[in-house]
């Protein structure tokens, strides 16, 4: 009788318990090293940027080396692949009208070392050294205005970079959750 | 003689006869249904181990966009599904269509060296082989996906073109809850961050919300593996949004406390708050495939108008066609099971008289958001002082028009 009145609570206990391990005790735990080969993720904040430096002068450089210049043209203007600096058509304007230009537009400047690190060059992906990486990002942003050809970028001050789109983008709303209309008050 | 053998004699010369007039041309309809002499499809070792469509059926996918090859240069490079000869709900695999950024390529995966880890902000970062991930509790569910460009334009002649980048199969796999909850996700690991193995390791960022909801890893697509422009050997499957967070070739899962902004997630932003909201998930959506443009009627007489309805808010609740360009609707049937975020064929029965028609299709969700005419998303946000295009994706109706010659014609003005 007394253990009755306990199950719904052993119940409880064990479930919780269950929902804290694995049920299936299937595939294994990666290393540490592992791990780390494979996250080449950088978020926002920058905290997994790797260590290294480099500056606009040193990314002109490598610019050239890695052929970057191919596709991207002359300082970035002018290839077959997308054009890597602002259209200025008029000063202090809203920064999304310079265009779809990802050293520009882009609100974090984390992106952009993010994507230069695991999608470039075409079809060398991958191939680039931290310090070319941090060197090709000061470049872009130099050839944006938005670093000094001298600045030299890495894993503390490349956050930091003033994006002109910082907050000025809209993230998903608060409210949204799976399931519910889109936007409130939409019929659409 | 006996009865039996009469009776065959008695069949012989009936046959015998009937091929006689056969010869003579007395019965021509029926000759074209009778293969000529020497046509049939030889049983090819290859034909017996994987089978292949009649040469007669000649439905292709193209290149949306204009380029040549999804290897070439591009910034997006599409590749758009024939909905003009589809039936049914399942996009034939070889006909799925395909999206691709950057020009990439389809990587060549050995799925028995492929690996999916699970890592980030969990309890037990885990490591899958594929035959792993197959032991583990499956689902098999139909679900469409759609490109979040896949907006239709005046300039387009027909069905493929306006609305060909959006496909439906059924996929099998493992729910991504599953193994979320086999590495355990910590406290604050509200978003993942999805990557593929391809060369740019295209990634995406997805609150953990949806994650836990329905998002699938899919190994299984349409009652075998997963094809290779899909993603094999492992594809994630975010039910309903755009089709970009349905991640291919999918390498890594990792559990995170943002939105990550990747290179991809930059790719789809938007300035304005409403217009982000409209952004993830796919409103109603629906289109006629038959009769739709580029089409030709036979002439007055019986139709079944045929469409796909589909909306990334769940299942399609109530479809209506118009023949009048808008001013009356009526319920179109639904044809078989209405799935969650799945393509739903509708149909109606209609009678041409031979004149001047515009047909449109509009589908209701089970959320109750109703598919708008162009005009109403104009007069819309127009009235919030914010005119001009259609926001979010383009889920507005289709118009076809059926000129008088019987010939059908996008109606986009």
């Amino acid at each position: 009788m007394r253990l009755l009145k306990l199950l719904p609570l052993l119940i409880l206990l064990v479930g919780s318990a269950q929902a804290q391990s694995p049920t299936f005790g299937i595939g294994r735990t990666p290393s540490a090293d592992e791990i780390r080969a494979w996250d080449i993720s950088i978020g926002p904040t920058g905290e997994e940027l790797p260590p290294g430096q480099g500056s606009a002068v040193e990314g002109a450089q490598v610019y050239l080396q890695k052929a970057c210049v191919g596709c991207h043209g002359v300082a970035g203007v002018g290839g077959p692949a997308p054009r890597l600096v602002k259209n200025e058509r008029r000063a202090n304007a809203d920064p999304w009208s310079l265009g779809r230009i990802l050293p520009i537009r882009s609100p974090y400047a984390t992106t952009v070392w993010d994507f230069i690190n695991r999608g470039m060059p075409l079809n060398a992906e991958g191939t680039l050294t931290a310090n070319e990486v941090y060197a090709l990002t000061a470049y872009l942003f130099f050839l944006n205005d938005l670093v000094e050809e001298d600045e030299v970028l890495d894993a503390q001050n490349l956050p930091n970079v003033e994006m002109p789109n910082r907050d000025n983008w809209a993230p998903l709303p608060d409210w949204w959750k799976p399931g519910l209309p889109r936007l409130v008050d939409y019929p659409y | 003689m006996s009865l039996k053998r009469s009776v065959r004699r008695e069949f012989l010369k009936r046959g015998a006869a009937l091929a006689g007039g056969l010869g003579l041309g007395a019965a021509k309809p029926a000759v074209g249904q009778t293969p000529a002499p020497g046509a049939f499809i030889k049983g090819t070792d290859e034909r017996v181990a994987y089978g292949e469509r009649s040469q007669y059926v000649t439905s292709t996918r193209i290149p949306h966009g204009g380029r040549p090859s999804p290897d070439a240069f591009g910034l997006d490079f599409h590749i758009a599904a024939p909905l003009q000869d589809s039936v049914g709900v399942i996009t034939p695999s070889s006909l799925h269509y395909v999206g691709t950024t950057r020009g990439s390529f389809t990587p060549n995966i050995d799925p028995a060296e492929h690996r999916l880890m699970i890592h980030g902000m969990v309890e037990r970062p885990l490591i899958f082989t594929v035959d792993e991930l197959k032991r583990l509790p499956s689902v098999t569910r139909m679900h469409f996906i759609e490109c979040a460009g896949n907006r239709a334009n005046r300039r387009h002649t027909t069905v493929q073109e306006t609305h060909g980048m959006t496909s439906c199969a059924e996929w099998t796999g493992v729910l991504l809850s599953t193994l979320l909850n086999e590495a355990g996700v910590q406290e604050g690991g509200n978003w993942i961050v999805a990557e593929g193995v391809e060369e740019v390791k295209g990634a995406s960022s997805i609150p953990m919300s949806k994650a836990m909801d329905d998002c699938l890893v899919c190994y299984g697509m349409n009652g075998e593996a997963v094809r290779p422009q899909q993603g094999f050997p492992l594809r994630l499957l975010a039910p309903g949004f755009e089709g970009i967070l349905s991640v291919k070739w999918l390498r890594r899962i990792k559990v995170v406390d943002q939105f990550y902004m990747t290179y991809s997630d930059y790719g789809h932003l938007r300035q304005d708050a409403d217009d982000a909201a409209l952004s993830l998930q796919i409103g109603p959506k629906s289109v006629i495939t038959y009769p739709s443009g580029g089409q030709q009627l036979a002439g007055r007489g019986f139709y079944e108008i045929k469409g796909l309805a589909w909306s990334g808010g769940g299942a399609v609740a109530r479809v209506e066609v118009s023949t009048d360009g808008g001013r009356n609707w009526t319920d179109a049937q639904i044809r078989g099971t209405a799935h969650r975020m799945a393509h739903t064929r509708f149909t109606l029965n209609w009678e041409w008289d031979g004149s001047e028609s515009e047909l449109m299709s509009r589908c209701t969700d089970e959320l109750g958001s109703v598919q708008p005419m162009r005009a109403q998303i104009t007069e819309y946000w127009t009235q919030r002082g914010q005119p001009g295009r259609v926001r979010g994706q383009d889920n507005s109706i289709q118009p076809w028009r059926v000129e008088s010659d019987g010939s059908v014609h996008n109606a986009i003005t």
